[in-house]
């Protein structure tokens, strides 16, 4: 089977980010990037389809150049190939207009799963995998934490709030993981190797058949016109247990004036 | 005039809290500029919980009463909606910006050409009829506004308790069934299972007035029965760190945090949580903040409103002792 992963480069979230006054986007340049943490869940899904269905997998990163080190740091988790799709235009795009590159880049290519991150760190609008699904004309099976191929079908177990569902579809299909589905393994040293000669493939949105004006900045479905810091919290009241809990009465008493109890 | 539509997210045929917040919210935009605000409930049951809807804004029911709704994945409320869209004419909706209803939004909006913007903690009414949308951003840090483009239809997903839900005794709505078909498409992803797992009484956490918190430091899985104790004498719900949940301690769909839920209860109370960056992007923006912590100088305590000092097996138990107490 081919399974396609779309990852995303997201500032470290532990990096404090700067947000740039002149096109209100993330200052990228000021604080070190990753590969979405939550990516790396779909990435050992992946690495474990390699292992039980010998699945051929190419990962997916729609970013500029410079963004180019993840893709390799994705390959270096056992990946065979890469596919950046990298344009000026594309700076400024919002969840919908990435959706649109992504689903693009994917018609281009032979798949029976594409596997997401439920969220990103960074955006977390949790859009793009149920966008792309859309825009494919594919089945979502979004937040799953348990996945299952049978044959030219997949099982899902997509997690909500009081539980999971368990759904399944014909492939192709369209799933996004949530991080309790398994525990991703670190890159071997012969992984990170092997990553920096894996092939890369390099596409721009002409390649792809995609009007700059439907991407980018121009191209967002909704814009953020305006930003500030939070104000600073005032200080609190911190008070020292003497070892026996007796504090606790009185945090009963703010509870209390406060009316939670 | 137009309606405002408004999706209604519900289980076992009640409306959720955050549908009522937003039905409230809807109500308030739509009476400033002359609007109705118009529910949608999709699935079985909505002429039952018709009235209370009215009572919190709504002056039509548009209801497609089929357990089609839930018997597949998304493309349904899809269909359904875009059917809403339809018979309404309406160029805004509102939605619970909760995980499965932002799929629902997502792919509605590649349709109907549509912006999203998830996640608002305000909604106000901006220049030339586009909505001024507050939202935060990187985990609480950035406070945003934003706005759909213009010439598209508004679609915002609001984060629970981002408004209060306000019975105003509006009465029953006007009720439309929807006529539906669905496409083959639509029921091409099934849902064979559906596995609760019991909460007992517990309120959700995303939806929760107090919501109790654990961590590593409760030091074992039974820890966490002594924060249930304490989420119970106070109506609370029950949420833990990643650590936790990583260590099998507390199921992951209760992780509070950058990679589990948002939570922004009125009271948060923190017990053996440190309060990595990662785990105040899921809850910094909480009304009141509480901490136990025996470490003074863990983080969580720059962002507590109030903090104890101290082991948490002496304190928890006396402050359910105490609160107790002050139930009588
Ligand atoms: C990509 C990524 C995503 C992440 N996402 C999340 C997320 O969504 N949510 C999340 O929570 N974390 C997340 N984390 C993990 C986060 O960085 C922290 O590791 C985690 O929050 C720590 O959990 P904790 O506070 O329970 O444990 P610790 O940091 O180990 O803190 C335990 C605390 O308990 C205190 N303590 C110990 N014993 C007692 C006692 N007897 N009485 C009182 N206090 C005691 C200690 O002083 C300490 O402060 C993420 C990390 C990464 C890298
Ligand atoms: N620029 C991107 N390139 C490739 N994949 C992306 C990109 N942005 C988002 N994704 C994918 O979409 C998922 C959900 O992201 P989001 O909708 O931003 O919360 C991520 O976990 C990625 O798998």
């Amino acid at each position: 089977m081919k399974v396609l992963v779309p990852v995303k480069r997201v500032p470290d979230t532990a990096g404090e980010k700067k947000i740039d006054p002149n096109d209100n986007t993330v200052d990228r340049e000021s604080v070190e990037s990753v590969l979405c943490p939550v990516n790396e869940f779909a990435i050992e899904e992946a690495v474990r389809l390699k292992e039980s269905h010998d699945a051929e997998v190419t990962v997916l990163l729609v970013g500029p150049e410079s963004a180019q080190p993840i893709v390799r740091k994705a390959l270096s988790y056992g990946l065979d190939a890469g596919l950046q799709v990298t344009d000026d235009a594309i700076a400024g795009s919002d969840a919908l207009g990435t959706a649109r590159v992504i689903a693009k880049a994917l018609e281009e290519q032979e798949f029976d799963l594409v596997l997401f991150g439920n969220q990103s760190t960074d955006a977390r609008t949790c859009l793009v995998p149920a966008a792309v699904a859309e825009l494919l004309g594919l089945p979502s099976l979004t937040y799953a934490r348990h996945l299952e191929i049978d044959g030219g079908s997949v099982t899902v177990h997509r997690e909500h709030e009081e539980g999971w569902d368990v759904v399944t579809s014909q492939l192709p299909a369209v799933v996004s993981v949530v991080e309790a589905i398994n525990e991703p393994r670190y890159p071997s040293f012969k992984g990170i190797m092997a990553a920096k000669s894996k092939p890369l493939d390099v596409r721009s949105l002409a390649d792809l058949g995609v009007e700059p004006e439907q991407v980018g900045a121009n191209g967002a479905t909704a814009t953020m016109y305006e930003f500030k810091d939070r104000p600073p919290k005032e200080a609190g009241t911190i008070v020292e247990d003497d070892g026996t809990g007796a504090a606790a009465a009185q945090l009963a008493d703010w509870m209390t004036e406060k009316k939670f109890v | 005039m137009s309606e405002l539509l408004v999706l209604i997210d519900h289980t076992d045929g009640e409306p959720r809290k955050i549908s009522l917040q937003i039905l409230t919210a809807a109500k308030q935009l739509a009476g400033a500029a002359g609007d109705t605000v118009a529910a949608v409930w999709l699935g079985e049951g909505g002429s039952d919980v018709a009235a209370t809807l009215g009572n919190y804004g709504a002056d039509k029911l548009y209801h497609w009463d089929s357990s089609d709704a839930q018997a597949y994945v998304t493309l349904p409320q899809v269909e359904a909606l875009e059917a809403a869209f339809e018979a309404s004419g309406a160029d805004t909706l509102f939605f619970a910006s909760s995980n499965h209803v932002k799929d629902v939004a997502a792919r509605l909006a590649i349709r109907l050409d549509a912006g999203v913007i998830t996640d608002a903690t305000d909604v106000r009414a901006g220049e030339g009829g586009r909505l001024d949308v507050t939202k935060e951003v990187f985990g609480g840090d950035k406070i945003t506004h934003s706005r759909v483009a213009e010439g598209r239809k508004q679609f915002v997903g609001i984060a629970s308790n981002a408004f209060p839900a306000e019975d105003t005794g509006g009465g029953a709505p006007e009720l439309v069934a929807l006529d539906m078909s669905l496409s083959d498409a639509a029921m091409a992803t099934t849902v064979d299972a559906v596995e609760k797992q019991g909460t007992a009484d517990r309120p959700d956490i995303g939806e929760a007035a107090i919501v109790v918190a654990g961590g590593r430091g409760l030091g074992d899985q039974a820890g966490f029965e002594q924060m249930e104790q304490l989420a119970d004498v106070l109506g609370a719900g029950v949420g833990a760190s990643r650590a936790a949940t990583d260590a099998g301690w507390y199921p992951h769909r209760f992780q509070i945090g950058q990679t589990g839920r948002t939570i922004s209860p009125t009271l948060y109370l923190g017990s053996g949580i440190s309060g990595a960056i990662q785990h105040r992007a899921g809850m910094q923006t909480s009304q009141h903040i509480v901490a136990i912590n025996k470490d003074p100088e863990a983080p969580i305590f720059q962002i507590a409103d109030f903090g104890i000092v101290g082991d948490l097996y002496q304190v928890v138990p006396k402050l359910i002792e105490e609160l107790r107490a002050r139930k009588g």
